[in-house]
């Protein structure tokens, strides 16, 4: 952008005028004030998080002090890292499931659609307006029958199923930007549908999943009101292992704090880097 | 470019079993094409469909887990008895509170943000990338975060920040439970606004802009005449898609109020919790679900319509 700009600038031999104007470094700054006081809570949170205890409670707050990782520590010796199993498993095998089944679903609407596509497509989006409230009920009473409470396998599922909508539009918009050309020279060589998305289509897809998959791993991970509902001691995910920390006596902000940057941590380095396609998840593939 | 062509090799090399079975008539063709739709599909419908009919069910009885032979068929008792509960209409009209507070709020703090950030300067990735981190973090430590470490009355930020204006040791979560809980929601959906909004921006068509600017519009009146009208549809699609995750908002009340003090801030999904996960009264609690439902169906009528147009539109562009 800044190539071009400046090219014919200097093609036409126009006086060199600053670069910058105040007005704009003024804004720059300003800008950049705004992100970092909107993000400060996040910010004192981390630092917080290599705080003693007796430093994350004071008035006025600490800003200077040792760090430790002390408080890391004490998550780690408070059973911790079982919660993190059960939040690894629910948000992969669930995201492997969507895709699974996402894929197919998302490429037979895209490519071949059939007569009622839209109405297909109306009734995945319209299960996410379902609130889970009006859903919670009978899923408790049958997985208590079945006896798959505090199950990690019964939440697979159940994300699963508040993922696959929006994984299924999302896909849906990458395999429509797929060139007809591609696919159409594939089935005149006598490719069949499986073929031409097994072979053809996938690899030019593989952005498109990958930034599909990270989207569905933010929501499975963040995922809460089924977690503490339908599990217990065994199958407990780490939003769950948060609530420890609603009422607690005595000091525990640098503990909080460092559980929290543990439980976010890898959904937050998940969503930096799928932050290009954040929107287009969020949207279900509506806004690129 | 190239792993796209070495797979594709090998497709030439044997024909295959679908391609076989589309010459079986124009039936046959037709299950072939569906086929790989079917699975979500059925797993759609069972995992969501069949619950939604079950709790149907459920709200036209009596049930009561702590009286398990106590089921009996009970007509519509269960939504008179809803409609006439005050805690559940104060849930109501605090569900409504909260949500339009929350996705005004953030939609225009968005809006403001998108602007900052639409423009080129130094480190604007990272800054934006800092921006976006609120929405990442875990809803339920962003609900701690706030309660414990921004409100707490002694030792909080927010009393540290506002001690020159004499505010220093209000008890925010327990004397404004609504607002608080409302903030917090704000500092988590801004950034999903802002992304929609900026999306928005760098979509616009520049040589409108320029022709406004050729025409000796000022940056206000282009901003106010060509960029708000462009921006519009994606407003919308925020305002309604913020709702939808807003109004099932649960683990925030959960975490910072336990939908107190009393049921202050109690909103539906946390009101229902109560009486199913707490009262054990699975028939009333399925009733309240349905009318939830109802609800949202009148509203998520008018977002699946925009989202629709949006995507459809946006469809006709690339193609």
């Amino acid at each position: 952008m800044t190539a071009q700009a400046t090219a014919p600038a200097a093609s036409a031999g126009a006086p060199h005028r600053p670069r910058r104007p105040i007005g704009a470094i003024a804004l720059s700054v300003f800008t950049w004030l705004v992100g970092l006081v909107f993000v400060s809570p996040v910010l004192w949170l981390v630092l917080t998080a290599f705080k003693q205890e007796n430093q994350a409670a004071t008035d006025p707050p600490t800003l200077f002090f040792q760090p430790t990782l002390d408080r890391f520590a004490a998550v780690l010796g408070a059973d911790f890292l079982p919660y993190l199993g059960n939040s690894m498993i629910a948000t992969l095998a669930s995201t492997l499931l969507v895709l699974v089944l996402g894929i197919p679903a998302a490429y037979a609407l895209a490519v071949a659609p059939i007569k009622r596509t839209d109405d297909v497509l109306f009734f995945f989006i319209s299960t996410k307006m379902l609130p889970v409230v009006a859903v919670v009920v009978p899923i408790y009473v049958a997985a208590a029958h079945l006896s798959m409470l505090d199950n990690v396998w019964t939440l697979v599922v159940l994300y699963t199923a508040m993922n696959l909508p929006i994984a299924v539009w999302m896909l849906r918009s990458f395999f429509l930007e797929v060139p007809k050309a591609i696919v159409e020279a594939a089935r005149v060589e006598g490719a069949g549908l499986g073929r031409v998305l097994w072979s053809v289509m996938l690899p030019i897809m593989a952005p498109g999943i990958a930034a599909t998959a990270l989207i569905c791993m933010i929501f499975a991970w963040n995922e809460f009101f089924f977690a503490v509902n339908l599990t217990a001691a065994q199958a407990a995910t780490v939003p769950v292992f948060l609530t420890g920390f609603i009422t607690s006596e005595g000091l525990f902000v640098a503990q909080l704090s460092a559980a929290v940057v543990m439980a976010s941590l890898p959904i937050v380095v998940i969503g930096w880097t799928a932050q290009r396609q954040l929107v287009r998840g969020l949207s279900m593939g509506a806004v690129k | 470019m190239s792993t796209a062509t070495a797979p594709a090799e090998k497709t030439s090399e044997k024909p295959t079993a679908p391609a076989a079975r589309t010459g079986r008539g124009p039936r046959a063709a037709g299950w072939v094409r569906r086929a790989p739709l079917l699975p979500a599909l059925v797993f759609m419908l069972v995992v969501t469909q069949l619950p939604f009919l079950a709790t149907i069910f459920y709200s036209l009885r009596s049930w009561n887990l702590v009286r398990p032979d106590s089921q009996a068929w009970v007509g519509v008792a269960n939504y008179l008895a809803v409609f006439t509960d005050r805690q559940f209409l104060a849930a109501v009209a605090n569900t409504v509170l909260i949500t339009a507070a929350c996705v005004v709020v953030a939609m225009l703090l968005g809006i403001g943000l998108a602007l900052l950030l639409d423009r080129s300067f130094w480190g604007r990735g990272v800054v934006r990338t800092l921006v976006i981190t609120p929405f990442l973090i875990l809803p339920v430590a962003t609900a701690l975060l706030w309660k414990h470490i921004m409100f707490e009355p002694v030792f909080g930020l927010i009393g540290f920040v506002l001690s020159p204006l004499g505010v220093d040791t209000y008890d925010w979560v327990s004397q404004s439970p609504i607002v608080s809980v409302v903030i917090a929601l704000v500092w988590q959906w801004t950034p999903f606004m802002m992304l929609l909004v900026l999306a928005g921006l760098q979509s616009q068509d520049t040589d409108a802009l320029e022709a406004g600017q050729v025409d000796g519009a000022s940056k206000w009146q282009s901003f106010v005449w060509i960029t708000l009208p462009h921006l519009r549809r994606y407003i919308e699609l925020g305002v309604l898609l913020g709702s939808i995750y807003v109004v099932n908002t649960f683990d925030t009340i959960y975490m910072m109020t336990q939908g107190g003090p009393g049921t202050a801030s109690s909103n539906l999904p946390f009101y229902i919790y109560q009486r199913t996960f707490l009262g054990f009264d699975i028939g009333q609690s399925a009733a309240m679900g349905v009318v939830v439902v109802v609800g949202t169906i009148i509203v998520a009528m008018l977002a699946l319509r925009l989202i629709f147009r949006t995507f459809l539109n946006a469809q006709e562009a690339t193609s």
